[in-house]
C-alpha cells in the first residue's frame, strides 16, 4: 500500500486518507474486541524482583515458586476457566528501575495485580507507583516502613516477615545467651530497621551494644572491617546484611576466624545464600527465617508444597524466599477465586478475610496494615550430618504467630 | 567507639595493602594492555571472571587449586589471544574509542554467555585446605589465604618485570609501545608484539579471579565492581605505568582500610575522593605519561 502511495503522487493523500479509515475502522471493530477478550482470558501477575545484581539468586527462586502457584490455579481450572499469567520483570534492585517496571506492567501489561520485590527500599517503590493506580501490591520482602501509615494503601498487602518480627525472634533467642554485642550493617533501610529490632529487643535482656559499623550494599570486600570488630571483643557479632553481600560476609569473618570467639547471628539466613557460598562460610551462623523446606515433618501444607515444586523442578526443594513467591502469588489468586472477580475492591475485601495456611502453617493478615501474621523460625547452618543438598540448616526454635509480636497498629499510626 | 590501639592500626594498614595487592594484581594488566597497545579494556573485568570460572570447572574435573594457578592463567590467556587476533587487531590505528566500545561490549557478552552457560546463581569456592585458617602476624590474627595472596603477586609482579626489563623479548614490546613504526621498520613483527601483549594482560586477570574466587565466591557479575576499582588504581597510578598501577594500588587499598577504621560509610567514596584529589594535583597521574590518551 505504500509502494502506491508514492508511486501515484496526485492521488495519494487521498490513498492515505482512505487507507487510514479503513485500519481505524478496523481497528475499532474486531480488533479491539480481541483485545479487550485477550485481557478478560487471562489473569495477569506482575512479578518485578532483581533477576541480576546481588540477589539475583533469591530472585530466581521468587520466580520459581511464583509460577508454581499460577500452575496450579490454572490447573484448578482457574476462575471459571479464566487462566492466570505471570509478567516477570527485572528491577535490577533499583528503586528507579523499579518503579519504571511496575508502571509499565500496569500501563502496558495491564495486569491485575502484582506481587514482588526483593529490597526494603524497592518495594516501597513499587507500592507507591500501585497504590496511586489502585492496583494490589502483595510485597514478598523485609520492610517495616510498608506497615506503617504514611506508606500504607488499602491495596498494600505484606506477605513476607517485616525486620521487626524477625530481629525480635532472632533476638529473643540470640540475647538469652550472650550479652556484648557489635553490628555490621548493610547500609540501607533494611539493615536500619533490623538494628532498630534488634536494639528493641535487646532492651528487654540488658544487651551491651559495643558499636554499629555500616558497609555499603553490593561490598564485595569485608577485610578492613573485620579487625576492628574483633578489636571490640564482641561475644555475638550481628550482621544485618543479605543476598551476596551476607555470603562474602560470612566467607571472610570464617576466614579472619572471628567464629572462634564470637557467635555470629544474622536476622534472616538466605537458604539460597548459603547453598551458593557453600558449608564452610555459613556453619553455626543463627539467623531467622520465614519458611524452611524441614518443617514439613510438621505441617501438612509445608510437605504438599515442597512435593508439587519437586515435581514441577526436578527434585529441587523450595527456598525461604521461593517460598514467598508462593505466598504472594497463591494468596492473591485464592482470593480472586473466594470473591469469583478479579475486581479490586472485592479482592481486598477476600484478602482481609483469608484464613490460610498455603505452606508453612497457619497466616492471616492483620486487618490495619495487611501485614502477614505467621511463624518466623530461628535456624542455624550445619555443615555435617546433610541428608541431600537442601539440607543445610537446623530449626532451632520457632516463634508461633503471634499479634503481640508485631508493633501495634497504633504505633504504625493507623487508627483502628 | 572504644578500643583503638596500635596493634589495630597495625593490622589495619596491613589488611589495606592485602587488599591493595589484589588491586595491584587486576590492575596491572589493565595498565600493561593500555600502556603498551593503548587498548582501554573495559573487558578485563570479564577475563578476570572467566578466570574464576575456568578455576571452578577444572575444580569440577577433579583438578586442584594448584593445577588451576597454572592453567587459568594458560587458558584465558589463549581466549584472550583469540579476542585480540579477531575482533582488536582490526581496530588499532582508529583511535582510542574504537577499541574501548568493542571491549565494553565484549564485556557484556562474555558475561551474558557465561550466565546462560553455567547459570546465574554462581559457585562456592572453598578456600584450599592447606590455606585455611588464621595465623598470627605479631599484631593480630590475619588469614593465611590472604597472605597467600599477597605472595602471588609478588611473584607476577617479579616475573613481569624481568620479562620486562631483562629479556630481549621484553626490550622489544618497550620499543614498541614507544613507536610501533620504527620497530616494524626495524623488521619486528609488531602485529605478534601486540598479541602477546595482549594475551599476558589478560592471563593476569584470569590469574587475579581465581585468586579472588576463595574471598568471595564466583558469580558472573564479580568482574564489574573490581572493574571500577581498578580503573581508578590505573587513573591514580598514571595510565598505562605499571610502577604507578602497584604503587597507586596499595595506595587505594591503605586509603579503604584507614577510611574504614574511622568512617566505615564513606570507604566505598573514599577511593573516588582519592581519585579526584589526584586528577586536580597531577592530572596525568603519579607515572603517567602526559598525552597518552590523545
Amino acid at each position: 500500500m505504500n509502494e502506491k502511495i508514492t508511486k501515484s503522487g496526485s492521488i495519494s493523500r487521498r490513498r492515505l486518507l482512505t487507507t487510514v479509515s479503513t485500519c481505524a475502522a478496523l481497528a475499532v471493530s474486531p480488533f479491539r474486541i480481541n483485545l479487550l477478550q485477550a485481557q478478560e482470558a487471562t489473569i495477569k501477575i506482575g512479578f518485578p524482583v532483581p533477576l541480576t545484581g546481588p540477589y539475583g539468586t533469591e530472585a530466581q527462586d521468587q520466580v520459581r515458586a511464583g509460577q508454581l502457584a499460577i500452575a496450579q490455579f490454572n490447573d484448578a481450572g482457574g476462575l471459571g476457566g479464566r487462566k492466570a499469567e505471570l509478567v516477570v520483570r527485572d528491577d535490577k534492585l533499583n528503586p528507579g528501575e523499579a518503579a519504571t517496571r511496575t508502571l509499565e506492567l500496569v500501563e502496558k501489561e495491564k495486569v491485575n495485580f502484582v506481587v514482588g520485590s526483593l529490597s526494603a527500599a524497592v518495594q516501597l517503590a513499587i507500592n507507591n507507583v500501585t497504590k496511586e493506580r489502585g492496583i494490589i501490591f502483595n510485597s514478598i520482602s523485609q520492610s517495616d516502613a510498608i506497615n506503617e501509615a504514611a506508606d500504607f494503601s488499602k491495596f498494600t498487602f505484606h506477605e513476607a516477615l517485616n525486620p521487626h518480627l524477625t530481629s525480635g525472634a532472632v533476638g529473643r533467642y540470640a540475647f538469652s545467651k550472650f550479652k556484648k554485642v557489635a553490628f555490621l550493617t548493610a547500609d540501607y533501610a533494611y539493615g536500619h530497621e533490623m538494628v532498630r529490632g534488634f536494639l528493641e529487643v535487646g532492651k528487654a535482656f540488658n544487651i551491651e551494644n559495643l558499636g554499629d559499623i555500616r558497609h555499603p550494599l553490593g561490598t564485595s570486600d569485608f577485610s578492613t572491617l573485620l579487625p576492628r570488630i574483633q578489636a571490640l571483643k564482641p561475644d555475638i557479632l550481628c550482621i544485618s546484611n543479605f543476598g551476596r553481600d551476607q555470603q562474602i560476609v560470612l566467607k571472610q569473618a570464617t576466614d579472619f576466624g572471628v567464629k572462634k570467639t564470637t557467635q555470629i547471628i544474622a536476622p534472616l539466613l538466605s537458604h539460597a545464600s548459603r547453598v551458593a557460598a557453600g558449608p564452610q562460610a555459613f556453619e553455626g551462623v543463627i539467623g531467622g527465617c520465614s519458611f524452611y523446606w524441614g518443617i514439613e515433618d510438621k505441617f501438612a501444607s509445608t510437605k504438599a508444597f515442597n512435593d508439587a515444586f519437586r515435581k514441577m523442578y526436578d527434585g529441587k526443594l523450595p527456598t525461604d524466599y521461593g517460598a514467598l513467591g508462593y505466598g504472594g502469588v497463591r494468596t492473591v489468586l485464592t482470593a480472586v477465586k473466594n470473591a469469583g472477580s478479579v475486581d479490586t475492591d472485592k479482592v481486598i475485601a477476600a484478602m482481609e478475610a483469608l484464613k490460610y495456611d498455603f505452606y508453612k502453617g497457619p497466616q492471616y493478615y492483620r486487618k490495619c496494615d495487611h501485614q502477614s501474621v505467621q511463624s518466623v523460625l530461628v535456624i542455624q547452618s550445619k555443615s555435617k550430618d546433610m541428608k541431600n543438598e537442601s539440607d543445610v540448616f537446623d530449626v532451632i526454635s520457632t516463634d508461633e504467630p503471634n499479634e503481640a509480636n508485631l508493633r501495634t497498629c497504633a504505633e504504625l499510626g493507623h487508627k483502628s | 567507639m572504644a578500643g583503638l590501639s596500635l596493634d589495630l592500626i597495625a593490622l589495619q594498614l596491613f589488611a589495606g595493602l592485602a587488599l591493595g595487592a589484589i588491586y595491584v594484581l587486576f590492575a596491572i594488566g589493565l595498565s600493561l594492555i593500555f600502556g603498551m597497545l593503548t587498548v582501554v579494556n573495559f573487558a578485563h573485568g570479564a577475563f578476570y571472571m572467566v578466570g574464576a570460572y575456568v578455576g571452578v570447572y577444572i575444580l569440577m574435573l577433579g583438578g586442584s587449586f594448584w593445577i588451576c594457578l597454572i592453567a587459568v592463567p594458560l587458558l584465558v590467556g589463549l581466549f584472550g589471544v583469540a579476542v585480540e587476533r579477531v575482533l582488536i587487531r582490526p581496530l588499532y590505528g582508529r583511535g582510542i574509542d574504537y577499541p574501548l566500545l568493542l571491549t565494553f561490549g565484549l564485556s557484556y557478552v562474555i558475561v551474558e554467555f557465561v550466565r546462560i552457560a553455567f547459570g546465574k546463581t554462581g559457585f562456592p569456592f572453598d578456600t584450599p585446605e592447606i590455606l585455611q585458617g588464621a595465623v598470627n602476624i605479631g599484631v593480630g590474627y590475619f588469614p593465611l589465604y590472604r597472605l597467600f595472596v599477597i605472595g602471588a603477586t609478588a611473584t607476577v609482579l617479579l616475573a613481569l618485570w624481568l620479562f620486562l626489563e631483562k629479556t630481549s623479548f621484553g626490550l622489544i614490546i618497550r620499543a614498541g609501545a614507544r613507536d610501533p613504526q620504527i620497530v616494524r621498520v626495524l623488521g619486528v613483527d609488531v602485529a605478534k608484539v601486540w598479541l602477546i601483549v595482549f594475551g599476558i594482560g589478560t592471563a593476569i586477570a584470569g590469574f587475579a579471579g581465581l585468586l579472588a574466587a576463595p574471598l568471595q565466591g564466583v558469580i558472573p557479575e564479580m568482574g564489574g565492581t573490581i572493574l571500577a576499582e581498578a580503573f581508578v588504581v590505573t587513573v591514580v597510578g598514571g595510565m598505562g605505568s605499571i610502577g604507578g598501577a602497584v604503587l597507586a594500588g596499595l595506595l587505594v587499598g591503605v586509603v579503604v582500610s584507614m577510611t574504614s577504621l574511622f568512617a566505615p560509610e564513606m570507604a566505598k567514596v573514599s577511593i573516588f575522593a582519592l581519585m579526584a584529589v589526584v586528577l586536580i594535583i597531577r592530572p596525568q597521574g603519579f607515572f603517567g605519561r602526559a598525552g597518552l590518551m590523545s
